[in-house]
């Protein structure tokens, strides 16, 4: 493989766990508060988290673009105060996976914590931990399965990610390729080695992350 | 240390919870059917449920004052509770799961011996084990050693025997008593079973439909209810301290006041103990008559009859206090009459003895 299609291999497994790791405590607070507790504004919050994953992907880039352009409402305040550009980075990249994969976290982790039961972190309160104690001793813990495969799939949605990034990212070689959005050029030009050597690349990234996945979980069984 | 609850007010789906008693009991027993309030109760105590309005005092330590909007948080309030479910950490060992409240403990208690507890409950052989390798005896005990690890000033049992089959009840009741005997924490007590009361607890709260028609010593409340829906939840019976001063071939001697009666033995052995005898179970007739089977019959005399739907309960004096409970024409027939003298007859596996 040539070093431009190891970089995009880089960027993207790069940028695909960044995005998982900075969606993970937004996701947990998120599915926490939709598993537990009742509020005005829920259903709105819950439809808005889950839009994502019923619109065209490509819909969703671009409102993205409209939010955080330049003359978009995030984006101008980006800009104009913090000097700080979204689009056409590898932020946008990073903006877009983060985006499209935290619906499926916060389904899978809202599920687990449903599942546990609120009688066991009641106990553990009263044994003397406070609410953060009890969240990471008790709650987290016993949901691990459910947090631990909405994880592997935003990661595995983040690495396939295609029509929001386009929009808000581009395809600038070196900046903001992608292995979906190299694969895609790469066929376009009739460069089919090309991409078949990064569909491969594809298949054992997948493939070692749901393997990950399952050790782990066998781990915390045993 | 006592135990205030004041103004409680928690509305529940059928009914409101209203308790407004002061306890100082070292074991209180929350007596009263399924469905009566009972568990909100120790949720609100514990801190782990809201109330319209509530005053709870813990020694001089206000827990809840609703009025001033004050609520000491659950983890503050150095409060064990056992709940029914048991509530043991599935995703931890034993020995996690004791030590588990041990890592907060209270800053105003002496933390009590690890080492002693695990002792006294016999869990040293499953501290490794994980709880769901457990039996229905072994968790019951696991629970109740996590909570008195965490050294609390209060100790909140519900219904600790109830999803117990009798013989692993009469396994666990030695471990509660010892640890009342042992630990002295003040201890609350959810039960519907009046042998638990009678065993485990001094003071009773009679809790119906939320609210609580009486509190007082055990003995007290169960030989004489506050009115008849307090008898109907508590069953009336003869409840007597007596002493066993012999036994002989499985058969007991127990002293009552001046008389002796024969029972069966009790399974442990014990010297001092509740003599009790269901008012069904007394039979009474006019003289001594002919020989027969049952070993107990004493002389006695009527005190007061009162009329309980087809039958009639008769107040004896039979050297102590002994109710008996005969049909309308029984009574009829046999012609009792306040002050007239007749014979009680009680099988001897009739007479109940349990361990004080």
């Amino acid at each position: 493989m040539s070093l431009e299609e190891w970089q995009i291999v880089w960027f993207t497994a790069w940028v695909s766990t960044l995005s998982t790791v900075v969606i993970l405590p937004f996701g947990l607070a998120l599915a926490w508060a939709l598993a537990r507790y009742d509020w005005p504004g829920k259903s709105v919050v819950e439809t808005l988290i889950s839009l994502p994953l019923v619109m065209p992907p490509v819909a969703t880039g671009l409102i993205l673009l409209q939010l955080f352009g330049r003359r978009g409402t995030i984006g101008g305040f980006l800009h104009d105060k913090l000097n700080l550009d979204i689009i056409f980075t590898w932020k946008a990249v990073l903006l877009a996976l983060a985006v499209m994969s935290l619906p499926l976290l916060v389904r899978s982790a809202r599920v687990a914590f449903e599942g546990v039961n609120p009688r066991l972190e009641q106990i553990a309160r009263t044994l003397g931990a406070g609410n953060w104690r009890v969240f990471f001793t008790i709650t987290v813990p016993l949901a691990a399965r459910g947090i631990v495969a909405g994880m592997i799939l935003a990661f595995a949605r983040a690495l396939g990610e295609f029509g929001a990034t386009i929009m808000i990212a581009g395809n600038i070689p070196g900046k903001t390729s992608t292995l979906s959005l190299a694969i895609f050029q790469n066929v376009q030009l009739g460069e089919d080695a090309h991409a078949f050597r990064l569909l491969g690349v594809s298949v054992v990234l997948a493939f070692a992350a749901v393997w990950t996945s399952e050790l782990l979980l066998r781990k915390r069984k045993s | 240390m006592s135990l205030l609850l004041k103004s409680i007010s928690l509305p529940l789906a059928p009914f409101t919870l209203e308790v407004n008693v002061e306890l100082h009991g070292r074991v209180t027993a929350i007596f009263g059917p399924s469905g009566a309030g009972k568990t909100s109760l120790l949720d609100l105590i514990a801190g782990l449920c809201s109330a319209t309005s509530a005053f709870i005092r813990l020694g001089d330590q206000v827990l809840m004052d609703t009025s001033k909007r004050l609520s000491v948080p659950a983890s503050q309030r150095g409060i064990g509770y056992v709940p029914q479910d048991l509530a043991l950490f599935p995703h931890l060992s034993v020995r996690q799961n004791l030590l588990y409240g041990r890592k907060f403990v209270h800053a105003a208690n002496s933390p009590l011996d690890f080492e002693r507890v695990i002792e006294v409950l016999e869990i040293q052989p499953l501290l490794t084990r994980g709880v769901t390798e457990l039996s229905g005896g072994e968790r019951q005990r696991v629970a109740l050693a996590r909570a008195l690890i965490s050294a609390p000033r209060l100790l909140l049992l519900d219904e600790p025997l109830a999803s117990l089959d009798a013989p692993l009840k009469a396994k666990i009741i030695p471990y509660l008593t010892r640890i009342r005997d042992e630990f002295k924490i003040p201890t609350l007590c959810v039960t519907h079973d009046r042998f638990e009361a009678l065993t485990l607890a001094d003071e009773i709260v009679v809790l119906i439909n939320g609210k609580v028609c009486q509190t007082g010593p055990v003995l007290e409340v169960f030989n004489r209810p506050a009115n008849a829906d307090v008898a109907k939840i508590v069953g009336v019976e003869t409840l007597l301290p007596g002493v066993i001063t012999g036994s002989n071939e499985g058969l007991a001697s127990v002293k009552v006041g001046d008389v002796t009666l024969t029972a069966l033995a009790p399974e442990r052995p014990a010297t001092d103990v509740f003599v009790c005898i269901r008012g069904e179970d007394v039979i009474l007739q006019r003289d001594s008559g002919a020989p027969s089977s049952v070993r107990n019959r004493l002389s006695a005399r009527v005190k007061a009859m009162r009329p309980e739907g087809a039958l009639v309960r008769v107040e004896l004096d039979a050297g102590f206090q002994l109710s008996a409970l005969v049909t309308r024409p029984a009574c009829t027939e046999l012609d009792l009459r306040e002050g007239e003298s007749v014979v009680a007859l009680i099988k001897a596996p009739a007479i109940h003895l349990l361990p004080r």
